[in-house]
Formats: structure tokens, sequence, C-alpha cells
């Protein structure tokens, strides 16, 4: 009778392999109206039937290490893609991408991990904004509050941060992506009222939104980004003075290689093989540098673990794998804005507070 | 195995439950006009009414939308009737934590409560009994007539019906369920078919429609029930004379338990289950007899046997000899005088277990998930930890931003109670099947168990301790 959650998601992965390799027939019937549904295998969308999957968990089990040369593997896309300025978007990634859009909201499907994650991000982001009100109204204890979330996927942190009352606009260059997150919250006559999402990349709208934000998000982005300087500063424009930036990544560590590659995609099938490239992980001391050189004061750097087999995520003194950090933006314009971000003149600066008349001689050159 | 599998499917085996539509998905077109609701809750007895008003009064549901489904009218009273209901429960401290929580208990302070801070629990056939006794003069229980809660609660409800809104007489004829993640134009919510050909939409379905669920039948999920041969008799009776009256007794009949709940100082409510011939006679036969058959039962040794009474004398030297401390000496009901006329009434009773509390969309609480033998006095109690289980897990996720639907909480509820539950269940029908016999073996190791574990108190302890909860 007790079918707990541990035993859905350490399912999920082990399932995902026995299916890899045998092509389930007893549950290929289902999600055939799926139109994008070219697989033979379905998600563990029965975790439920105790029965039925612990025959499965023990076949799974048997069979995990014994098929790895036999497994068929997918390319599933993992989180958003993220690209600034010059075209850094990867076509291969969005076709990949493109494949399993419909996956997103599987809550046991290939994105379980990160539906999972917000039970850490999102705490993490309301604890902190709040911080910075004086009250807050209960039942939406973020209304009143812009966010921006960059590289938002299928919308699966938008939406909680709409629920609690924040109205948030949310990104991403994909815009299979934005089709599917526009899709989900059309059910929901509130959220479709706070949440707004746009098919573009942070660079595009940077001119126009800058400085308009309480908060900017980007959960699981930062390691697909090529410049990371530059992503950072458009961030940084569009933050109010005072606003804060979160962001959640991997760790460029031996142990994330070890854990975060070798074996969460190519021996369990956690993250789709591809996915994640090792170069590009970012290191929270080399994060620190760059928020510090843009004027974002670091106030957290939290690590978190993920266990596959409970399929929950937790804080942890550990930064080597995944981590989270909380960044403000100061107050104060400390340095000149970069001028080679701004492409062409601007003409309308939108400022919340007065800055000194320096800068803004500067910008109207 | 396989049939298993096939009859368990909850989406894709319309054969399987004949009661309830489980087809695929419709395609809603008027859908998006209907209302969304946050929370739908089916059934506004006792445990349904209690966690609507639990969820209104919970600050993070501050801006969501709560809806109750009562078949019946509501039911009004200008004021307290004189003459006690037949109908009671016993609520234990952390029920009556759980109804303070949201205001409820306050009504019923000023209405009619009746604490009672000792219970005997006995043989009929054998001399060995227990006694839970609250050393420290807490409260071990309330007897509390059902009509008065269901008051409180809807007095509750009406102060806070700008979140919380009360449908009274109207049945859900139908639901449907949805895909587990959006497919297409598959709406994700839970679709309402109410008895006049409205229609609604949920985020999260509770079940609380009692042993015969709608909600349970028309998700396919299985029950694992049996029907005890036995029907409860329940009367308001008279006692013979003014007493404190503050002691719950029970007495183990082969033919079933007599339990004497007190109500005040002259009234004590009777709750005797026994054989459907023998509830059926109780209450057609007339007064004077009635209570001539109650004295008996609670007094009368006629089921002792010799065998019996050393056995259980002679356990009772060897812990008086280890153990030199409080002998408790039965002690006898007071005796009954009348009862009320037309208070007479015999309902049948049973066990169920639902195997699911929840599915994505759906819980399940109080008498839909489990149903129990009320000689433990727990049927309800059950329902209200049910209750403040799901309102913590859904006030958590509500402070998440998570989709109240979502299994990630729900199966955390599940848990919590299936634990809880399943050992209760299991327990109740144990002693019931073990009381419900005279055969000398039996007798003698339930006479030597309940002696055993009156003399030690830790274990009594323990026992009240899980059963306040």
């Amino acid at each position: 009778m007790w079918r707990g959650r541990k035993l859905n998601s350490g399912n999920r992965f082990l399932g995902v392999l026995r299916s890899r390799c045998w092509g389930t027939q007893a549950e290929g019937a289902r999600l055939t109206s799926s139109a994008e549904n070219q697989f033979s295998w379905t998600p563990q969308s029965k975790p439920w039937v105790f029965s039925d999957y612990r025959i499965m968990w023990f076949k799974s089990y048997k069979m995990t290490f014994a098929c790895l040369n036999r497994m068929r593997i997918y390319r599933y896309p993992w989180p958003r893609l993220y690209g600034t300025s010059q075209s850094t978007v990867d076509s291969s990634e969005i076709k990949t991408f493109l494949a399993l859009a419909h996956r997103w909201w599987d809550e046991q499907g290939v994105y379980a991990a990160l539906h999972s994650m917000n039970d850490l991000r999102v705490p993490f982001i309301r604890d902190n904004l709040l911080k910075t009100v004086a009250q807050h109204q209960p039942g939406k204890p973020l209304s009143g509050i812009k966010i921006l979330d960059v590289g938002c996927g299928g919308g699966l942190l938008t939406e909680p941060l709409g629920r609690l009352g924040a109205s948030v606009i949310g990104i991403d260059p994909v815009a299979e992506n934005i089709k599917i997150a526009q899709h989900h919250k059309s059910f929901d006559p509130v959220l479709d009222k706070r949440i707004e999402y746009r098919a573009c990349s942070l660079e595009e709208i940077v001119e126009e939104t800058a400085e308009t934000f309480d908060a900017v998000v980007a959960s699981e982005v930062v390691e697909h980004v090529i410049d990371l300087e530059t992503f950072i500063q458009c961030c940084c424009q569009v933050l109010k003075p005072g606003g804060s930036l979160f962001i959640t990544t991997i760790n460029k560590t031996q142990l994330s290689y070890a854990l975060g590659i070798a074996f969460s995609e190519q021996i369990a099938g956690i993250v789709p093989k591809g996915t994640h490239t090792w170069e590009k992980f970012v290191s929270p001391e080399k994060l620190e540098s760059i928020l510090e050189s843009n004027g974002l004061s670091v106030q957290t750097v939290a690590g978190m673990v993920y266990n596959p087999f409970s399929g929950y995520w937790h804080w942890s003194e550990i930064t080597s794998l995944n981590y989270a950090a909380h960044a403000v933006k100061s107050t104060e314009q400390e340095h000149p804005v970069p001028e080679f971000v701004f492409k062409g003149e601007r003409e309308e600066l939108r400022h919340k507070d007065s800055t000194n008349p320096g800068v803004q001689e500067e910008l109207k050159k | 195995m396989a049939a298993r599998l096939a009859v368990s499917r909850w989406r894709a085996a319309p054969a399987a439950a004949g009661k309830g539509p489980l087809l695929s998905c419709r395609r809603w077109s008027g859908a998006k006009a209907d209302t969304v609701y946050d929370v739908v809750v089916s059934g506004g007895g006792l445990v349904g009414a209690a966690m609507a008003c639990a969820l209104g009064y919970d600050i993070h549901f501050c801006d969501k939308k709560i809806l109750l489904l009562e078949a019946g009218p509501k039911k009004v009273w200008e004021k307290l009737p004189e003459t006690y209901s037949n109908r009671v429960s016993s609520i234990s401290p952390g029920s009556a934590t759980l109804l303070s929580s949201f205001g409820a208990w306050d009504h019923i302070c000023n209405m009619r409560y009746r604490t009672f801070r000792r219970m005997q629990v006995w043989d009929a056939c054998s001399e060995a009994l227990i006694m839970f006794d609250k050393d420290n003069l807490d409260d071990m229980g309330y007897i509390v007539e059902n009509d008065v809660i269901m008051c409180a609660l809807t007095k509750q409800l009406e102060a806070v019906s700008d979140r919380v809104t009360v449908l009274y007489r109207s049945k859900a004829l139908s639901y449907t369920w949805p895909y587990p993640f959006t497919m297409a134009d598959s709406s994700p919510w839970v679709h309402i078919t109410l008895g006049d050909g409205s229609t609604l939409q949920t985020k999260l379905l509770i079940g609380a429609d009692g042993h015969n669920s709608g909600v349970r039948q028309a998700a396919g999920i299985q029950n694992v029930s049996w029907s005890y041969d036995q029907s409860a008799v329940v009367a308001t009776l008279h006692l013979s004379e003014a007493t404190e009256n503050n002691v719950a007794w029970q007495r183990f009949l082969p033919s079933g338990p007599i339990a004497l709940l007190p109500l005040s100082d002259t009234l004590s409510s009777l709750v005797w289950s026994t054989s459907h011939d023998h509830a059926a006679e109780l209450v057609s036969m007339d007064e004077e007899k009635f209570v001539d058959t109650i004295n008996s039962a609670f007094w009368s040794d006629a089921n002792h046997t010799d065998f019996i009474d050393s056995a259980s004398t002679m356990l009772q030297y060897a812990v008086g000899f280890l153990k030199p401390t409080k002998v408790s000496a039965r002690q006898m009901p007071p005796s009954v005088a009348g009862v009320d006329a037309k208070s007479r009434v015999l309902f049948p009773l049973g066990l169920g277990h639902a195997a699911e509390y929840v599915r994505p969309r759906l819980a399940l609480i109080g008498d839909a998930a489990h149903r129990v033998h009320p000689l433990a006095g727990q049927g309800v109690n059950m329902g209200f930890g049910d209750v403040s289980s799901l309102v913590h897990h859904l006030s958590a996720a509500a402070f998440n931003g998570k989709d109240l639907g979502s299994m990630s909480h729900l199966a955390g509820y599940e848990t919590d109670r299936q634990r809880h539950n399943t050992a209760f269940l299991a327990a109740t029908d144990l002693l019931k099947r073990l009381y419900s016999t005279s055969a000398t073996p039996l007798v003698l190791l339930r006479t030597w168990g309940l002696q055993a574990t009156n003399a030690v108190p830790p274990l009594k302890e323990q026992i009240m301790a899980f059963a306040s909860k």
C-alpha cells in the first residue's frame, strides 16, 4: 500500500534504464495520443501501482549496470539553454531540446529533478526577497515584486513564483518552450495575469527593461552561457538598485565531473547525455568575482545535493556539486556602465532612483 | 498480477469501474468559463467540514478559493435543543486541538460537551479489566454530540465565507480526471458535474464523502472492506441517580462490546455493538425490558467460568506479588433507569480501508479512506488526524507556491496517515475478533493479556498517547 515519493523517483531513473533496454509493451498503449511522442517508452506516470513498479524496480535494478552498453541513449534536453549577445544559442542543442519540449510538466519524467529542485529554490528566493520587504500579505508573500526569470524553459520555476504573488516575466530563446509554458499557465486564470512569457534572449530586452526588476532569477542557466561576463552585466542592468540576483548552477570540480556528468549522464541517465559540458561549469569563486566586479555583492552561496534514490534535493555545506547564489545590486553606481553593451544610443533610461549626473551625461553620448 | 495491473490503471481502464466515468480526458470546450477552484471538498460531514474550515482559516490559503459540497441541507439551530442527540463522538485531545485551531472548539464549549478522565474496559467472561487513568488529572477525552460539532463547524464556515463557499443540497454526479501532465488541449484540472448540471473545475479534490465514497469509486481506488456481522445500537439513557459521571465504561460481551459514555450528570450515551438480530430486537423491545437488558449486560457475571476465574486470580496474585502497588478493583458503572423515547437507532458496522489515499489532484480523508469499528471510539479522531496532516502538507505546499494537486506533497500525507491508520485498523479488528468469542483458550489468552497490560503503566500510557493523537 505504501508508495512514498522515494520509490517513485528512484524507480524513475532506474525504470528509464529498464524501459530503454526492453521497450515496455505493457505501457506502450498509453500516451499514444501525444502528438510529439516518438518514443516507445512512457515515463513513470503510474508510480502508485505498487505491485507493478515493484517488479520493475527489481528488474531495472538488476539490469542497470548490466545493460550499460546496450542502452539506447536519447538526447533529451536538460535545463533551458541560454545564450547572450552574439548568437550564443547552440542550434544542435535546440534540436534536442525541441524533441521533448512537451515533457517539461511531467513531474516524474526527465525533468523530475528540476521539479524537485523547486523545493529548494523557491524558498531560497522567497525568503531572501521577504527580507527586503517590511510586511507581506499572507497568501501572496511576493505580491508587488517584479521578477525576471531568465531561461525559464517550460516555466517550472516561473509558476511557483507567480503563485506566491509576484509579477513574473519569463524569457527563453527557444520558442517552443515559451509555447509550452504559455499553454500551461493559460488554464489557471490567476497565473495567466501574473506571468508573461517572451521568446527572446536577455540581451534583446536589456534596453527596454533596464532597472525595472526587483529580482532576476537565472536558475540552471549560467553553465550553458558562452559569455558569462556579458550575461551577468545584462542581469545587472535590468535590476533595480538594491535588487537581487539568484543563480543556481553546477560547480567545476572533479566531483562534479564524476557525479554530474559521468554518473548522471552516462551511467544513471538522470540527465540526458550531452546536456552539460564540464568546461562551461562555473565555480563559485569565479562567479563571485564576476558578480563583485559588476557591482553585485554576494550575500549567500549554499550547496545543494540531489539524492537520486529519494528524488529530493538537500541543502548542504558541499558546494562542489550544485550550488545556489544570491547577490544584491549595490544601490550606488560606483562604476560607469560599460559602453559596449549599449548598441546605438539609448534615449530612454528608466531610473527609479536618481543617479549622479556624471553617469547620465556619459550615457547620453 | 497481470490482472491486477489491468484493473489498477486509474486512467486507462474504463472497464474497471462501472460506476464512474474513468474516461480519458474529453475536450471541454466550455471549460475555460468555469470557475477554477483551488480546493473542492466533496462531502460536508464532520471531517469534510473540518477540512474546509481548517483550510479557510489557514494563513497561506488567504487568496485561494475553496468550495465545500454537501448533499444535505444546511442544519441551522436557533438554540441548543434540550434533548441530547443519540449520535455522539468521543473526541481525543488531539482532535480538540485541531478544532480549537480554527475556533470551533470555543463554540462547542459554549454549547455542551462532557469531559471524561477515566476509562474502564473489562471482559464479560472473566474478572480481567484495564483501567485507563490520567494521573495528572488531564482530560482523557470529550464526549460531544455530533450535531453540536456540526453546528460549531457551520458557524465557523459562515465566518470565513469570503474564502470558503459552501454549496448545500448539491451532489456531485461525476468526476473527470486529468492526464498526469499537460497534453494538447486537455485541461489539467479535475472536472466535477453537479446534480443541477453545472460544472466546476478544481486543482485538488478532497473526498470526504463517507465510507461509500463516490469520489473513491469514481477514481477506481480499490477498497479493502468487509462488513462485521454486527450492528451498533445507540440510545440516550437516564441514570438512576445523578453522579459525577466522568468515566467511560466499556464491557466486552461475547456478542460485542457495550459502552456507556457520559453526557451529563444524569445522562449517558449507549453504544452497543451486537449481532444484527439482537440489535433489531433491542431497538424494538419496550423500554423497561431494554433498561433491564442494559443493566444485566453490565452487571451480570453469567459468562464467567470457574476455570477462567481461577486462572485470572492466579495471575493477579503473581502481579500483586511482583508489583505490590495499587490494585484496581473492578468498579461498577452507574445503573440505568430509563431511556429517551425515540432515541434508539441502529446502524451496520464494517471495516474499510482504501488501497491508496491519494492520486494526482485527489486526496481521501475520513471514512472515505478508512472505516473502523466503534469499539475504540476513534473513527472520527482518525478523520480529524487526516485533516490535520493534510492541512499541514497543503499549507507548506501553498507557501512554496506549489501546484496543490501535485503528488509530491500528497504522497507525504498518504505515508503519514497510512502508517498510523493501518496500525490502528489492524489493532481494532484484532481486538474485535479476539473478544467475539467465548472459547476458553482465547478467553484465557485475552484475560491474561489484559491483566498484564493493566499491570504495566508505561504500556497503558503508550496506548493512551497513540489514541489521543
